[in-house]
């Protein structure tokens, strides 16, 4: 038991800069772009704010603290946590809160709770433990097949009502999978099935084919009306933007800014170089999670600092491809901006993990 | 325990540079948003974020010919409510109801209707408007505005006209030069959220608005107010039911003063008399009404002009040649006319007169002979020639038109009948126009008001052109007519209008309105001075009289006292008093 708390080594500063840094940012994002919402429905610019703020300082707290323990613990609960999410999504169905028409959020007295993001670090734990655990028989597509068993409970439970979410688990699956076996070309095959599926699963509902052509031609449809204000946002930024606080979008004009669509409003008050400085700090963070898992002592630990970084590349990849309408809208939130309590918490969790693998790396050179 | 392999980091480096990779593009991708179509979606949002307030433009003023202002603005508010941005539609119901003294009922509805903007009041005094603002009670709106005001309220109130709520033109001088006189608004354009409320900080765009020209008038208030005065003398003395006075210059068509008494308060134009009648009306019988009282009688309304209009049917047979002054002709008090036996003003007659006697006693059996001698045909071609069928061009809406015969209708009953101005109708302007021209030495003048336009700044004027005139008689006609009519007032029946010194020329009238069986008239007289050399015209029409209703004893006064005060004002010098008949020697010769 010795081993469970190694906080004696050294932590990943760069990774700790980078997390603490997006956090920041990320307090600032959100208090310029809440505030006009915040003022109108609760007579308090601070009000969005104020709850983030809250979460973010629990997630610092579980980050600290999770830090210091030892990841091999954590996992060794792995599928009870994967258990819990799954009853807890589960849960969701019959007593959750609707929120926009979505029933994604279990009321805890004054807190609410989105059990979607549990799932998330819940697939990751649970995977890296079992791919780990395989050893050489690990190659083949059976195996494939039975991890994706594995989390197909929770995918279909989360896609009832957070289809975007269970897309994100689903590509954190496919990931890890990829990375458990030596071979590519039958994930080529994979990945064309798999596309083949999407289109097939589009066409099967016009709605759905309707968000295609929305997408082509915002301009032109009711539904597009999101995706417009996001695009007037972000084409109002210029280079070097309006300056924090300057939006004109987020002044009602962009639905609910503070979540989904905050990239827009961060293009148009910093601009193309603030945008783009955004998205480097991102890729220096996705850097610093490959690095690790490359570091990691074990394939375990390998596999949790490669999930976290397939999780939040996938979000932030998706978000800012829907924001700058490059794909069909669906809702992701931008890991540490967005508005929302339990993902900052989660994320910062999850953050918690890596920076504890990174206290146990063993140097080698790649 | 697992041990990390070398294709496991080799998948972890694809991943990675997969997702940076992915990343780049899209940074490509918001290069080209933010930079390429930048311009493109920033305008839209641009045209999203603005509102366009207009901002009103003042209107010209309305000068007479001195430069004293006859119509001018006064700085007033517009009231109104953003539905959206009202915080408590109770509060904001009872204090604009309070402030502004409205109908409860009427505000709340208003302030309860979901629109983007309700306007609660116009035309409210600047001060009540800031003090509404000083509340700053949300979603209650002050826009400044201004309102029409006439500095002397009743004067001249069918000619300069008024204006609606919108600053739109009614009637008279406001509907004629409403174009000039509005200007062009002006616009704010505000930024706003989504919700429309305007933004403090955000920078304006404002395009200023042009203000109206100012119109000059033609018209004297001192002429104007003078005229007034003796209207409503006349009018109050005679019980009539209306007076109308019309000065103007008969070389050029200048109108100095058009009264029609009683006139109207121009600063609450949609209040009627305080009468018994008037009480209670609404709607259509209201509106008609109103429409009557707001009626311009010197040229939209038409009227038999009676024997002043013998001056017209003398000038056509002198021009014709079918008369002479020295004619003689004899009066036993009627002529019968095919069938009918038609009356002289005097049942006893006139006796042997001259030409010129039968003018300065206004005789009509010598009339209808004169017209007789014309015939049909060649006095319906001088009705035309002397512009009678045609409007006189007047720069005030609403001119009407002369009721007359066809000329196939026209028998020797009618012919003699139109010879002393009976059996047709023409405006009071059109009569005053086509005598202008007949003693004017013998051309048309296009009577009107407005003289020039001022931009607002000064910076361009425009001289109103009114045409060149037409000769319609010949230079001897219209000198022999001046003789003549100068004789009517200084040994005729115009004497009333006489003034010691100056050479006066007039001619009376006394018509019976229709139907005769009423008993009802209208005495008129029109006069014109100096007589040899005309310099003013002026037409006295009083209709309804109650008591004597002959023009010469009642109308030519009215003239003669106008004439008195006016003449020295327009610096024309009395005469020194002459031998007897020297002015006739001049034209005689």
């Amino acid at each position: 038991m010795a081993e469970l708390f190694r906080a004696d080594k050294k932590c990943d500063r760069a990774l700790l800069a980078a997390v603490l840094v997006i956090t920041v940012l990320g307090m600032v994002y959100l208090y310029s772009t809440g505030a006009y919402y915040g003022q109108a429905r609760f007579h308090d610019a601070a009000y969005y704010f104020k709850k983030q703020f809250l979460a973010v300082s629990l997630g610092l707290t579980v980050m600290a603290g999770v830090s210091c323990t030892d990841y091999h613990l954590v996992t060794r609960y792995a599928g009870l946590i994967y258990f819990l999410s799954l009853a807890l999504s589960t849960a969701v169905l019959f007593v959750g809160q609707e929120y926009n028409g979505s029933k994604r959020w279990l009321a805890l007295g004054p807190l609410s709770f989105q059990p979607s993001e549990l799932a998330k670090v819940a697939v990751i734990l649970l995977l890296a433990g079992v791919i780990s655990r395989q050893g050489n028989k690990r190659a083949g597509l059976l195996f494939a097949v039975r991890i994706f068993l594995y989390v197909l409970p929770i995918v279909a439970l989360v896609a009832t009502n957070n289809l975007s979410t269970a897309i994100i688990i689903l590509g954190i699956a496919a990931c890890l999978i990829f990375m458990s076996n030596p071979y590519y070309m039958q994930f080529v095959g994979l990945g064309g099935a798999a596309a083949l599926l999407a289109g097939v699963f589009l066409a099967a509902e016009s709605y759905r084919l309707e968000r295609i052509a929305v997408w082509l031609d915002p301009e032109n449809y009711d539904k597009g009306f999101q995706t417009i204000q996001g695009l007037y946002a972000i084409g109002s930024g210029g280079l070097f933007g309006t300056g924090l606080g300057g939006s004109m979008q987020k002044l009602g004009f962009v639905p609910e800014a503070q979540n989904d669509m905050i990239f827009s409003i961060v293009c148009e008050e910093t601009g193309f170089f603030g945008a783009v400085f955004l998205l480097a700090v991102f890729g220096f963070l996705l850097w610093r999670l490959m690095l690790l898992s490359v570091r990691a002592p074990d394939l375990k630990g390998s596999l949790i600092c490669a999930g976290i970084m397939v999780h939040i590349a996938l979000q932030v990849l998706l978000n800012v491809a829907v924001v700058t309408n490059s794909i069909p809208n669906t809702g992701i939130t931008l890991p540490f901006i967005s508005y929302g309590g339990t993902s900052v918490v989660f994320l910062h969790g999850e953050m918690g993990i890596a920076l504890n693998i990174s206290r146990q790396t063993v140097h080698r050179n790649p | 325990m697992q041990k990390n392999k070398i294709f496991h980091r080799r998948k972890v480096y694809l991943l990675f540079l997969v997702f940076v990779a992915i990343l780049g593009l899209l940074s490509v991708r918001l290069f080209y948003l933010m930079v390429f179509r930048g311009d493109y979606y920033s305008d839209k949002a641009q045209q999203l974020h603005e509102r366009e307030r207009p901002i009103k433009a003042a209107r010209g003023l309305i000068l007479d010919r001195n430069g004293t202002v006859l119509a001018s603005n006064e700085p007033v508010c517009t009231i109104s409510v953003v539905h959206s941005q009202i915080e408590d539609e109770d509060e904001v119901t009872r204090t604009l109801c309070e402030i502004l003294s409205l109908d409860e009922e009427r505000v709340r509805k208003k302030v309860e209707k979901v629109s983007s903007m309700e306007r609660i009041a116009s035309n409210v005094p600047k001060e009540t408007g800031d003090a509404v603002r000083a509340l700053k009670l949300p979603g209650v709106k002050v826009d400044e505005d201004y309102k029409r005001t006439y500095p002397y309220d009743s004067l001249a109130s069918r000619v300069l006209g008024f204006t609606g709520a919108d600053n739109q033109g009614i009637v008279g001088l406001e509907v004629e030069y409403d174009k000039w006189l509005q200007g062009t608004a002006g616009t704010i354009l505000v930024e706003t959220d989504a919700k429309g409320v305007d933004l403090p900080d955000a920078g304006e765009n404002r395009i200023e608005p042009v203000d109206g020209w100012n119109l000059t008038t033609s018209l004297d208030v001192n002429m104007q107010m003078y005229a007034t005065q003796a209207a409503e003398k006349v009018l109050e003395e005679k019980q009539a039911d209306s007076v109308s006075i019309l000065l103007m210059n008969p070389k050029n068509g200048e109108i100095y003063a058009m009264v029609n008494a009683p006139e109207f308060n121009l600063n609450d134009p949609f209040t009627l008399p305080d009468t018994g009648e008037n009480k209670g009306l609404s709607g259509d019988a209201l509106q008609d009404k109103l429409n009557g009282m707001w009626r311009n009688a010197c040229l939209n309304d038409t009227y038999e002009p009676g024997s002043a209009f013998k001056i017209i049917t003398a000038s056509a047979a002198l021009e014709q040649g079918v008369v002479t002054l020295e004619d003689s002709f004899s009066c036993g008090g009627y002529r019968v006319v095919e069938d009918r036996r038609i009356h002289c003003h005097k049942r006893t007659g006139h006796g042997a007169e001259t030409f010129l006697q039968g003018i300065e006693n206004s005789c009509n059996p010598v009339f209808m002979d004169v017209a007789l001698r014309l015939g049909a045909e060649t006095f319906y071609n001088y009705f035309k020639k002397f512009k009678l069928f045609e409007k006189t061009g007047i720069d005030l809406p609403g001119e009407a038109g002369t009721i007359m015969h066809d000329l196939k209708n026209i028998g020797q009953v009618e012919l003699a009948t139109m010879a002393f101005g009976q059996s047709f109708q023409i405006t009071p302007i059109r009569l005053a126009s086509t005598v202008c021209a007949l003693v004017n030495g013998g051309t048309t003048v296009t009577p009107h008001i407005g003289v020039s336009l001022e931009s607002a700044d000064g910076s361009y004027i425009r001289v109103l052109d009114y045409g060149e005139g037409e000769r319609i008689v010949s230079a001897e006609v219209s000198e022999t007519m001046q003789f003549a009519l100068e004789k009517v007032v200084s040994e005729g029946g115009g004497k009333n209008a006489y003034i010691e010194g100056y050479a006066i020329g007039g001619k009376t009238a006394t018509s019976q309105t229709l139907p005769r069986s009423a008993n009802r008239y209208i005495a008129s007289f029109v006069g014109f001075a100096p007589a040899d050399d005309p310099e003013i015209l002026g037409i006295c029409i009083i209709r309804n009289p109650q008591g004597v209703y002959y023009g010469g004893t009642i109308a030519a006064p009215v003239i003669r006292g106008i004439y008195e005060n006016i003449l020295p004002w327009l610096g024309i010098e009395k005469a020194p008093v002459k031998e007897d008949g020297s002015e006739a020697d001049k034209i005689v010769d």
